[in-house]
Order: C-alpha cells, then structure tokens, then sequence
C-alpha cells in the first residue's frame, strides 16, 4: 500500500518530468508580462507567475532539473561511496579502513547545506556546482550502509567458503557481497534521492543552485515570495510538488524496505 | 487434582496439519522427554501449551492443568499463567536473555509481573541464583559477562521462579559444550524432583532423553508413534521409527582404515595469537594465545578427528590450516609446501572444506551450478565443467539437473551434500570438515556419515573432522586429537582414546556425553 502510493507519486512526477522534453504547454523562456499572475482557468491550468510564465510547464521542467540534480548527486554517492564502504570492510581494521571510515566522519561532521552553500559560492552557482556539493555528502551516508551491511556478511559461512577458493577480497566484495547488499542500497538510495531534492530546492531557493532562465522548484519558490500576500498560489504550488515528490520517496523508500527486508526472505535468514 | 495433561492436540498452522491427536501425561516431579527430528512437530507442542503460537494457527484439543483447561482462557488470563503455573526455556540461552538488563532484574521481573514487590523480587533472585548454583555472581551482571552455561542457569531460575507446575525445556543444552551440557541436565533432574513439578523437555537426542526423562515420547510428523516409561520404551521399542532413530543415532559408517604412511598435512608447533584491546590507553595491548604450539601429522587416506569444547581454538587452528589466517609461531605443510594466506591457488586448490551450517554456506542468490563452480578459481575452469559439475552432485547421491536449482530448493541434508560436492570438484587430497554434520538430524547425519566414508573409500581422501560430537568422531575417524585451551592434550588411536582416555580433561569429556542404553533385540 503504502509503497504503491509512493511509487505513483513518484512516478507521476518524472512521467512529467519525461514529458516536458516533448511537450510543454507553453515554452517557459517565453515572457508574457501582459498575462502575470493569472487565475488558474482554461487557457492556464494553474495560472501565470509574476513574469507571465505557465505554472505548470514551470512545475513540469522544474521536476525536470530537480530530479537530475538528486539522481546524479545520488549516483556520485552510490559509485564513490559503495566501492569505498565495501573496501573497508574488505580490509576491516586495517589502516585503510580507519582512513576510509574517519575521512566519512570528517565530511559527516560539517553541516551539509553550509558546505554547499560554501562550494557554491566559492565556484559560482550552477546546477553542475549544486550536484558536486550534494554528492560529496551523499558518499559518507552509502560507504557507512556498505560497510556495515558488507561486515556482517563477512562473518558468513558461503564467504569463508569463496576464501576457501582463494578468491580475494575485491572479487569477494564485487560477487557475494554486492548482490546482498542491493536491496539496503536501493532503500538507502530512494531517501537519499528525496534529500536530494530537498537540497537542490534549498539552494535554489536563496539562488546557489539552479540559474534563470531554466525553472527550478526553489527558484520558483525564491520568486515568489514578493508576491506571496497577493498570490499565495505562485508559492503553495511548487512547495506542495516538493512536499508530494519527497512523501512520494519517503514512502516508496519504507515500502521498499519492507519489501525487501531480508530478515523476511527465508533464503537469506 | 494434580494432573498435567495434553488431550488430543490437533494444531494447523494455515493448511498444513502440524500436530494431530498428540496426547501427552505429565506427573509432577517427573520428566517427560519429547524426542523427534526438526519438523517433527515437538517445539510446535510446547508453544501451543504455553500459547505463544504463530498467527494463523488453529488448535483443537486440551492442555488441562489442576483441571482446568489452559486453551479455554483468555490472552489476559493466560498471561497471567504464563510463568506462574507453565514456564519455558528455550534452546538459545545467547538470545534468551535481554543483552542490556542485569540478570537479577531480569529474575525479578516475572516476581514483579505477578504481583510481587521489587525487594521481593530482588529476594527471590538471591535465593534462585543460589538454587541455579550461581551464588557467587553477583545479581548485577549483564548476560555477557557470563558464560553459556551460566546463562542457560539464569534462564532456568527465571523459569522457576514463581514454582510453575509445568516447566517446558526446548532443547535446552543443545548450544552446550558436552561437560557444560551435563551439569545443567544434573540441575534440571535435581530441580524437577525438589520442586514437584513435572518437565516436558525437548531434544532431538535419544541419549539424553535415556539418562534424564522418566517417561519418553517419540514423535514424527506431528504424531506421538510411542510413548511410556524410558526403560521399557528403550528395551522394547515396538514402534519401526523409533527403532530408525535409534540405530541412526549410533550409526556406525561401514569403513576401514585406509591410512597409508606417508603425512599429508603435518602442523608444527602452531601457535595463532590475537591482539586484545589495551586495557588504558598507554598500556601495551595484551595477547590472547588461541592456538598454542600444537603440532600434529595427518597421514594420506587417513581420518583424523580433532575433539574440544567451545572456545578451545579448533576453529582457529581449522583456519589456519585453511590459509586464511597467517601463524605468529611454527609452520604448517601439506605435501612440504608451507600453508600461507599467499599460498599459491593450485596448493589451495588441494583442500576443501564443509561448515557446518547447511543455510549459511550457500550464496542465497547464487544456483547451485555457480556454487559448486566456485573453487575452480583456483585452478581454471576445466573445459568440461558441466560433466564434472554433474559428476560431483551425483557422486554425493544428488541429480546433475539440480544443478539450477537455487539452494533453498533443499533440505539441511540436500545442502550438506551439495557443499560436499563443491569441496570434491577441485579433486582435493584433503578435505576439512568443521562440524559439518552437527547441525543435520540423526537420520540424516547416519546417511551424510556414510556418504563421507563412501567417498573416502573411493577417492582416496584425507578427512580433518572437527566436531564436539564424541559419537560422530567416534563412528568416522582413524585418530583423535582432544583440545583443550589452545593445546592438544592427547592423540592416539580412536578405538583406544574411548576405551581408556589418559588425559583428565578426555575422561570428563567421555564421562559428560550422555549415552544411549546399549541395543536391545
């Protein structure tokens, strides 16, 4: 139930995502400023912005760059992080797990959205800056699931047996203890990819992410703040697609969890 | 009115049948032993009489105590029972116990629950640590400062805490070292007969249930095949399985002594230290010798058994001999050439393993085909390796269609053979067999023991058999070597080592393993 709702408001949003490669209703760097702020009606579903742009083609190329952002910083995460958690656990105790582990805790001990902000202002604001700055801290949270789930398996009996067949610890890692872990990874990897758009969004918003023209969710938000007394539209609607994007994963991500939990899989007891 | 009785139980679990009519009778101050193999249905009975049943079951039948049926009551009635009058001890006393309260508290709650004080409950914790033989540990110490042994001791003051009139043990010392094993059966016989209650206890092991149980019911499949007083039960056995189960349980492999001269595998003065944590921060961190200077010769075709309690190194030493970890101290060969963790693939290739646990040895993700391929990492996969992949499950009495099955396709037995077959691909010289057949049923194991002296006889092999098993080693191997803390305390012939031990730690190693009453016709 609960992994089913999360995945139609998942999917729901990178169908339009998909869409809007294809086909917007109206071309959002077109400016209409005869035609701002608009009521939602007919000609605009969800009406206008300030500048006259269609809220939802913003909304629909918005999805577009957030989920970008978050799938590539997730996936920096994923491929530094899981290779560095599983060599450390590879070699547990060793100097180069030690190296491993405290350089995570270094980048764990800086509060993430500062040191974002910091790369961005430091290398301009981009949205290529935004996936580095996001990424980097995504590599911690993915080499601490490997390790941990990889250092339980360790101790198992089918990887005694792969030493016994004098396999060594990288070809161990890549053949048994990768399938194993999956199912933690894709848990980890659907809450990582709704922080994602959370941080995407909040740079954005005080404009270190994304850059006009190209829509984003927090820049929408960050332009709609003069008019929120007036119009509480222009900003209640891209916080609501970021609000149902990251309940959507949320909930994706705990359904996946139980779904795939292995303490409920016999073949793995 | 003093009767403990089950009534014909019937309990389905879903669809399946699990017990049918299973009637038992309980007389306080006696034990009953339920003896059957896993899946036979007899935890199944315990928990249905405490009513701690899984979701989904249905029970039929009675579990009448003092005259009152326990599976008429209400869940708030029943826990109200639940430690008072019926009482439990489970198998495992590692998880048994809550790993962060003290063992005094732990005591005092079930005193507390049914309405006692905390100083009450405190009170009876002195006295039942006393009566548990546990006296001189204070009542503030966590589960893991004490050893096994002493854990399942809690385990039982917990459950007799309250003087339940029916004490239920699930296979309580089946974890337990052999020694340790027969003190805590001494107790509970001690117990059961002091207190008056009457003691359902649990096992798979006929031997235990002759020395301990007054009264011995078989079960199979649900069913009670046979049931009355121990002696008689043992001298006359009139039901066909429990007459299966007993011979299986002495299962004697028929095998001869194939040992040539020339050592295989010889171990010199081996010794494995670990490095323990610094007690402060400047001290120099201690060492922990696991394996100390043990040396020994394993011959060509010969099956040597290496015997000890837990924690006495064997597993150590085994992965040592494995290559997997390297020796602070003396050398170890097999055919001449040093056994390291860098040793060459085609060395390692010689020799094979089988663990003991059937559900853990196996990628769960991997076929069996991919499983039994494994170790030709060693020696490059031959171009025949579909025939030699079929060759191997047949010789281990399996189909070579099996081959892309996933493992959880078989049974505990199935998949000890399956890891056979993957410790013969290689053809190795030398195969170590670490515990593999403590965790298999008695008429399993009597087959998997004739499988390995089968494949011994044929090919040629050299056995290391590790086991806490006296009877297993006893039915397998050539030579014994009994460990004790680190060191072999004695070697020689098997025959002889069980007719006349030397060592004092061999004789109460014997003296501890519960036997069965010798045949009768």
């Amino acid at each position: 139930m609960q992994l089913w709702l999360g995945a139609a408001l998942t999917l729901s949003v990178v169908f339009a995502a998909a869409l809007s490669f294809l086909w917007t209703p109206y071309d959002v760097t077109q400016l209409a400023i005869a035609a701002k702020l608009q009521p939602p009606g007919p000609d605009y579903l969800l009406g206008t912005d300030h500048l006259g742009r269609d809220m939802v083609s913003m909304l629909m190329v918005g999805a577009r760059t957030s989920i970008a952002v978050a799938l590539v910083a997730v996936g920096i995460g994923i491929l530094l992080g899981v290779p560095l958690g599983l060599w450390a656990a590879a070699t547990r105790g060793s100097l180069v797990d030690e190296i491993v582990m405290r350089g995570n805790d270094v980048i764990y001990a800086f509060p993430s959205l500062v040191i974002a902000i910091l790369i961005t202002a430091v290398f301009g604001p981009s949205a290529v800056n935004a996936i580095i700055a996001i990424g980097i801290f995504n590599i911690p949270v993915f080499a601490r699931v490997a390790r941990g789930a990889a250092l339980s398996l360790w101790t198992r009996e089918f990887i005694l047996a792969a030493r016994v067949a004098g396999k060594r610890g990288a070809r161990i890692s890549v053949e048994h203890i990768l399938p194993n872990i999956t199912n933690l990874l894709i848990v980890q990897g659907t809450i990582q990819f709704s922080l994602g758009i959370l941080a995407e969004a909040g740079l954005s918003y005080v404009g270190l992410g994304t850059q006009p023209p190209t829509p984003s969710w927090g820049r929408m938000l960050a332009d709609a703040q003069t008019f929120f007394y007036g119009t509480p539209r222009v900003a209640v609607l891209p916080g609501l697609t970021i609000v149902l994007m990251v309940l959507g994963l949320n909930l994706m991500g705990d359904g996946l969890r139980d779904a795939l939990d292995p303490r409920l899989r016999r073949s793995v007891q | 009115m003093t009767g403990r009785e089950i009534r014909d139980l019937n309990l389905a679990i879903g669809d399946a049948p699990i017990l049918r009519d299973v009637s038992l009778r309980l007389e306080a101050g006696q034990i009953l032993g339920l003896v059957g193999e896993s899946g036979s249905g007899k935890s199944m009975t315990a928990l249905a009489v405490m009513r701690l049943l899984p979701a989904g079951s249905a029970v039929q039948g009675a579990v009448m105590l003092d005259g009152e049926d326990l599976t008429g009551l209400t869940e708030a009635r029943m826990c109200d029972r639940r430690g008072r009058d019926v009482s439990m001890i489970f198998q495992e006393p590692m998880t048994a116990l809550n790993p962060v309260q003290t063992v005094g508290d732990q005591i005092a709650e079930t005193v507390v629950i049914h309405g006692g004080s905390r100083a009450e409950g405190q009170a009876r914790a002195a006295d039942l640590m006393a009566r548990v033989g546990l006296a001189q540990i204070p009542l503030d110490r966590y589960p893991h400062e004490l050893s096994g042994g002493q854990r399942q001791r809690v385990c039982i003051a917990l459950a007799i805490a309250l003087h339940p009139k029916l004490l239920i043990a699930d296979e309580p010392t089946t974890a337990l070292d052999v020694t340790t094993q027969a003190q805590i059966l001494d107790l509970l016989q001690q117990i059961v007969a002091e207190e008056g209650m009457a003691m359902l206890f649990i096992t798979h092991d006929l031997a235990v249930v002759s020395g301990l149980a007054d009264q011995v019911a078989v079960m199979k499949r649900g069913v009670v095949v046979e049931q009355g007083p121990t002696a008689q039960l043992f001298a006359r056995m009139q039901h066909p399985y429990t007459r299966a189960l007993f011979a299986a349980s002495r299962h004697q492999p028929p095998r001869q002594t194939l040992a040539k001269p020339q050592p295989l595998l010889t171990v010199r003065e081996a010794t494995r230290t670990y490095r323990l944590p610094r007690s402060h921060l400047f001290a120099a961190p201690g060492a922990l010798e696991a394996v100390s200077r043990v040396s020994f010769t394993l011959h060509k075709g010969e099956s040597l058994g290496l015997v000890g309690g837990s924690g006495c190194g064997k597993s150590t030493l085994t992965r040592a001999i494995l290559g997997l970890e390297p020796l602070q101290g003396g050398e170890i060969r097999l055919d001449d050439q040093l056994i390291t963790p860098d040793m060459s693939p085609s060395l390692r290739g010689r020799m094979q393993v089988v663990f003991q646990d059937p559900y853990g040895s196996f990628n769960p993700r991997h076929r069996v085909r991919r499983i039994l391929a494994e170790p030709f990492h060693l020696t490059g996969s031959p171009p025949d390796i579909d025939s030699r992949i079929g060759d191997a499950l047949t010789s281990v009495g399996l189909d070579p269609t099996d081959a892309d099955k996933f493992p959880h396709a078989f049974s505990g037995g199935q998949r000890q053979r399956i890891a056979i077959a993957r410790a013969l691909i290689t053809r190795p010289d030398l195969i170590v067999l670490d515990e593999a057949v403590s965790a298999l049923d008695v008429s399993v194991r009597a087959q998997v023991l004739d499988l390995l002296a089968d494949l011994q006889g044929r090919l040629g092999l050299s056995y290391l058999f590790i086991s806490h098993d006296l009877t297993v080693v006893r039915a397998i191997t050539d030579r014994v070597l009994v460990m004790e803390a680190g060191r072999i305390v004695e070697e020689g012939q098997t025959d002889q080592i069980f007719a006349q031990p030397q060592h004092g730690y061999t004789q109460a190693l014997l003296a501890a393993a519960p036997k069965l009453p010798e045949a009768a016709a």
